[in-house]
């Protein structure tokens, strides 16, 4: 196909840059942050999209991330003020409810698991931690993983297994899993050149997509221990491969990537402020050696870095980006 | 600063003179696009955070080294450390990124690097100066902002 990014709204309200967004599981509210030190969260009235609320005095410094857990009844904000906050809307309104303390320095990152057991935050001070969540709205801290050399920039659940994977300055990314009790990492995908700045599960779970300040995004394969293929595997792990590397279409470092959880597209954002995005040529019948395409591309879709972008968790085609300029806009993706 | 200096003996190089305006420069209805001298007399005066110099005096910046394409909205700045083992590289890249957020319009792409050969940590600090979280974060540090903010004040 070959298509075009339609804008539906443009959202205005962040005093700074906006780093992050986020939909909730049902698709009713986006949650941005960024250096203003503020969470919004925007919802629908009419057929417009509206602030509902501010939140605010969470975090003493930016809020670089956010995620909501899989009932969409929890939003935990990650900060460079080197705390997590878990904001519940228990009294009705959305309020700070625990603050997770551990990290060193700037948290860049946190992820909630698909079963709502665990979460995942990572940062600066190189770390991956993973809290498991207890009854009564307790985190109690299960592992601290040392496994990258450098900065850790964003954590990633599988869509339903509890496996994590992280992406870092050191410009690998890593896959852990749970071992007798403890974390540990099985898995270390090399073949990017610079900084991986965002990573990303297609649906179903066995492929993985990664971008990074060389300009390029990578399609990884799940291969489970006895695949036709003869990929070596270690013990009862799968092993992930590199079997699609796209270059030459970003001319500046891509600072995201998102494989829409309800079909198979891959939006890009960058510092070239541009929206791109990839599909398979499902022409080609090979898993191991897939193509894809760029089917959309959006120039200065943002004035400034597109610094986030997610599809819409139901809706086909519905996309959100943010960016640099202070604002996040909507997008809808149309055949043309 | 430090008590004992990394350079304790830096060549001093002679300065430009001031840019002379041109007659097209007052003229309201000529578009005046940024040139390689204006971005270079936004930076010329950082002072090193080490010497009572400033970068220009140094050659730690030249015009030669800064490269701009007006229309494509992007500027390349390239500094050269005065000894290849400067711990101050970072900092003086830093100082000449804040300068130019500060002064430049935001549709400007900037990218700041060492000259090619010229330090021995090139690639870690040029890698680090292209990583604008990393840069965001070290911002929100009150006693680098105010280091930063001491590169940046025009000394009389």
């Amino acid at each position: 196909m070959s298509g075009n990014l339609e804008l539906v709204q443009t959202l205005e309200g962040h005093e700074d840059r906006v780093w992050s967004v986020c939909w909730n599981p049902s698709g009713t509210l986006l949650a941005s942050c960024g250096g203003d030190k503020t969470i919004r969260l925007w919802g629908k009235e009419g057929d417009k999209w509206v602030c509902k609320t501010v939140l605010e005095d969470g975090h003493q410094r930016t809020i670089r991330s956010v995620d909501w857990s899989p009932n969409g009844m929890y939003l935990a904000s990650a900060s460079f003020d080197a705390t997590i906050c878990i904001w519940d809307k228990n009294s009705g309104e959305f309020e700070c409810n625990a603050t997770l303390e551990g990290h060193e320095n700037e948290v860049k990152s946190v992820a909630w698991s698909s079963s709502g057991s665990f979460i995942a935050t990572c940062g600066r001070d190189k770390s991956v931690w993973i809290w498991e969540v207890q009854e009564d709205d307790e985190y109690e801290c299960a592992s601290v993983l040392h496994s990258h050399s450098q900065d850790v920039k964003r954590v990633v659940w599988h869509p339903d297994k509890e496996i994590l994977a992280s992406c870092s300055y050191d410009d690998t990314v890593k896959l852990y899993k749970e071992d007798d009790d403890d974390w540990s990492c099985f898995d270390t995908l090399d073949g990017h050149e610079a900084t991986v700045w965002a990573i990303s599960f297609n649906h179903t779970g066995d492929r993985l997509v990664s971008c990074s300040d060389d300009k390029t995004i990578r399609i990884w394969q799940s291969y489970e221990p006895g695949n036709q293929e003869g990929v070596v595997t270690n013990g009862s792990d799968p092993k992930w491969k590199s079997v699609c590397v796209l270059s030459g279409y970003h001319d500046r470092t891509i600072y995201d990537v998102h494989w829409s959880p309800v079909e198979d597209v891959i939006a890009t954002a960058g510092g070239d402020d541009c929206l791109r995005v990839f599909q398979q040529d499902v022409t080609i019948d090979d898993k191991n050696k897939p193509s894809f395409q760029q089917v959309a591309i959006q120039r200065e879709a943002h004035s400034q870095d597109v610094n986030g972008v997610k599809w819409h968790p139901k809706e086909p085609g519905l996309l959100a980006s943010c960016s640099d300029d202070c604002t996040i806009k909507i997008w809808r993706l149309t055949e043309s | 600063m430090a008590t004992t200096l990394e350079n304790a003996n830096p060549t001093i190089f002679l300065q430009k003179t001031e840019r002379e305006v041109l007659p097209d420069e007052e003229n309201e209805d000529v578009v005046d696009k940024i040139d390689e001298r204006e971005v270079f007399d936004l930076i010329r005066s950082i002072n090193d955070p080490e010497h009572p110099l400033t970068l220009e005096q140094l050659n730690v910046v030249e015009q030669s080294l800064v490269e701009v394409d007006d229309a494509n909205n992007y500027v390349k700045v390239q500094f050269t450390p005065t000894i290849p083992h400067c711990s101050m590289a970072t900092l003086i890249g830093l100082a000449i990124r804040v300068q130019l957020l500060r002064s430049l319009p935001e549709r400007f792409k900037v990218d700041i690097n060492i000259t090619p050969g010229a330090h021995a940590s090139e690639d870690a600090v040029n890698k680090q100066l292209a990583d604008k979280e990393r840069v965001a974060a070290a911002l929100e540090n009150t006693h680098l902002l105010e280091v930063v903010n001491q590169c940046l004040t025009v000394r009389h």
